[in-house]
């Protein structure tokens, strides 16, 4: 490619497109299903493999596009990874269409999809079909990527928003509001600068330990935007029970508190990509937890409260210093505050 | 960070409240005049573990809140010009003007900037020579040493392109003119730490010597809270009136005189207009003549409006702690911080936000 930038001669199908595709698409995502470059992928099922597929989409426009710990490629692939996995399914393959922005650089297009494909890996799932399209310069910022996935379920995992049953623990994977902080600290608004990373990870491994070590978790949740206080609100709504969960046992790295405190952020609202939310009953939590600890991704896990009968609806925070305050879901956007 | 800090607050917070409890024989109702008090407060669930006599009410001390929609209108004013780069502080971009917000402009593709220190404003000057940048500073005593400083730094470095919108208030007089009143019924009050830093103590003196009141010069953690609500149930208990500092790791008496130092050579006092508590004397800040160039109102000829509240808020009665947020007949229903009517539910720590978002679990147990 000659000068290096995404011109709108890449998205009008013609000979540049292709080789935009050739060049740059299929050798990152190489694999049977992709290579045959049919206006379907079709994906073979293993008889008696499942009896339901989960399925999902998810748009990602995330700036800047590169951040630490990832950038937005990792996350197109991470997110609807996760969100099959929150079902408790294994990914089957993910679809990934590209709204590129004239003038875009080859070199981040490239960096992008090497990442893409390692994330991919990481997951083990591969990209079986896809689609470009360039926009003219000011209509996109850099690229949009939209992802698709299905996935099948195990027939012994019935896992749902509205599955949580009193007595449940509820079990954190890791240190909530990474991945927000170091997109924040990216953009480079605030002058702030540190160390945090985004925690952009494919979950499907962990749930699927998970799983092994108990089939019966009741709901699995990856607290993105809105975060943990959204997605506990929800599934207390959606299960019509009330939750109770301890302050002081909620994982939180102290360079993120830290830019809350300053910035007046709840930290409960932060967005995360490579943390879960599990519902477990209560006598196989142990169980789970460890399996957790085990894996990589979960080393942090911990118990952060329980399901309760009463209070539906609600999520009941105990603070350290013995009080208690309502966890409400997300509303608006957090700003800055002055003082 | 202290790793033991949630150990020592499970330790020691039961035992501060049965102190507080064994002196709470009688009611006493408490303003804490700071908005960051009041999201502590309700963070750490503090209101739901007090004895009933014990009531804390908010004050005026939320600087987006009490800004008023005039000086809004001027910022948006600013933001429209051509060729203008508009910096201010997060928490300015959704409180409503008389007829937009800056985050409606923003939209519309006015360049506007959420920026965390005054001195990125001038930052943003340097580096946009053929642009002019105008600060919007809104802010209380804490913030204001940063704006003096930001404004020296612009005038050492020659910044002909950046301005101050200045929107900065006092708040020991705001605190006189809420007592002048003689509206609101309050025995005591939880005084903001950070303006101390800055201030001291001397200038809240005249609340126990001329109205007779306790004040305690408080920290913002969980535990520096229930202290300060002991030590004014204690001074009360005691028969003395003044001023104490429960936040004495942090605040001197005398406060930062390096800080007053900056913010005096820079700015002077003038009369301000608070939203809800009208013109203050003396309760705000311009710049001194030697930095007036500087000065974004006069260069701009900005004339300041007086904007009418919006029909049926009644932001004015909650910043003087006359009424509880959920009093007002818009709260929650045709004013949430999604859609917020008034500036107490815009700020993060607005107490109609604060309610709205921590409140409204006082029922659950």
């Amino acid at each position: 490619m000659k000068d290096n930038k995404i011109t709108l001669s890449h998205g009008a199908g013609g000979r540049l497109s292709h080789e935009l595709i050739e060049e740059y698409f299929v050798p990152c995502f190489d694999n049977a299903l992709l290579r045959a470059l049919d206006d379907s992928a079709v994906i073979p099922m293993q008889s008696g493999q499942a009896n339901r597929l989960a399925f999902t989409t998810d748009s990602y426009v995330v700036k800047p596009l590169f951040f630490p710990g990832g950038d937005i490629g990792r996350l197109a692939i991470c997110g609807t990874v996760n969100d099959l996995a929150m079902a408790g399914a294994k990914p089957l393959g993910l679809t990934a269409s590209f709204i590129l922005e004239e003038g875009l650089s080859l070199e981040d297009l490239k960096r992008i999809l090497v990442s893409m494909k390692e994330a991919a890996a990481e997951a083990e799932v591969q990209v079986v079909a896809g689609d470009t399209k360039v926009v003219e310069h000011g209509a996109a910022e850099g690229l949009y990527i939209t992802t698709a996935g299905i996935g099948a379920i195990s027939d012994n995992v019935v896992i749902g928003s509205a599955q949580a049953k009193p007595g449940d623990a509820v079990v954190v994977s890791g240190p909530i509001g990474d991945h927000e902080i170091a997109v924040l600290m990216a953009r480079g608004e605030f002058s702030l600068q540190g160390e945090v990373e985004s925690d952009c990870a494919p979950l499907n491994s962990l749930v699927q330990a998970m799983l092994k070590a108990c089939p019966a978790i009741h709901s699995l949740r990856d607290p993105t935007r809105g975060g943990l206080a959204t997605v506990l609100w929800e599934i207390a709504n959606a299960s019509g029970v009330g939750m109770v969960v301890e302050e002081g046992a909620v994982p939180m790295r102290k360079e993120v508190k830290g830019v809350c405190d300053l910035l007046g952020f709840d930290p409960y609202y932060l967005a995360n990509e490579g943390k879960l939310v599990a519902f477990v009953p209560e006598k196989e939590a142990a169980k789970v937890l460890k399996a957790m600890q085990k894996h990589p991704l979960g080393k942090e896990a911990t118990v952060i409260g329980k399901v309760t009968e009463e209070n539906k609806g609600k999520v009941l925070l105990h603070t350290p210093i013995g009080g208690h305050r309502l966890l409400e879901p997300l509303s608006g956007e957090q700003f800055p505050r002055i003082c | 960070m202290n790793p033991h800090k949630n150990q020592d607050e499970g330790r020691l917070a039961p035992l501060l409240l049965e102190n507080i409890a064994a002196l709470a024989d009688s009611p006493m109702r408490l303003m804490e005049v700071c908005g960051t008090h009041t999201v502590a407060i309700f963070r750490s669930g503090i209101r739901s573990m007090l004895p009933p006599g014990v009531e804390l009410i908010s004050g005026p001390g939320c600087p987006v809140c009490v800004t008023p929609a005039g000086e809004i209108d001027r910022a948006i004013a600013l933001a429209r010009r051509e060729g203008m780069i508009l910096a201010t502080f997060g928490d300015l971009m959704r409180v409503p003007g008389s007829s937009s917000s800056l985050q409606e402009e923003r939209a519309k593709g006015n360049a506007i900037r959420v920026i965390l220190s005054p001195l990125d404003a001038v930052k943003i000057a340097e580096d946009n020579p053929d642009k002019t940048v105008c600060f919007f500073g809104v802010g209380f005593e804490t913030t204001s040493p940063a704006i003096a400083a930001a404004v020296m730094e612009a005038q050492r470095k020659g910044c002909s392109n950046f301005y101050l919108l200045s929107s900065q208030r006092l708040i020991p007089p705001a605190m006189r003119a809420l007592l002048s009143a003689g509206k609101v019924n309050i025995d005591g009050f939880i005084l903001p730490g950070h303006v101390s830093v800055v201030i001291g103590k001397a200038p809240y003196c005249f609340l126990a010597e001329e109205f007779g009141l306790p004040g305690v010069i408080t920290g913002f953690e969980p535990l520096d809270i229930l202290e300060g609500i002991y030590l004014l149930l204690r001074q009360r208990k005691e028969g003395r009136t003044e001023i104490e500092i429960q936040y004495s790791r942090v605040v001197q008496e005398e406060g930062n005189p390096r800080a007053r130092g900056i913010m005096e050579e820079v700015f002077a006092p003038v009369d301000a207009r608070w939203r809800g508590l009208g013109t203050i004397p003396q309760s705000g800040l311009a710049l001194r003549d030697g930095f007036s160039q500087m000065d974004a109102a006069q260069a701009f000829d900005l004339p300041l409006q007086d904007i009418a509240e919006p029909p049926g808020c009644l932001c004015g009665e909650v910043l003087q702690g006359l009424i509880r947020p959920p009093e007002c007949s818009l709260f929650g229903t045709r004013c949430t911080p999604e859609a917020p009517v008034g500036p107490c539910m815009v700020s993060t720590e607005g107490s109609c936000a604060a309610f709205y978002k921590y409140g409204r679990g006082d029922a659950a147990k």
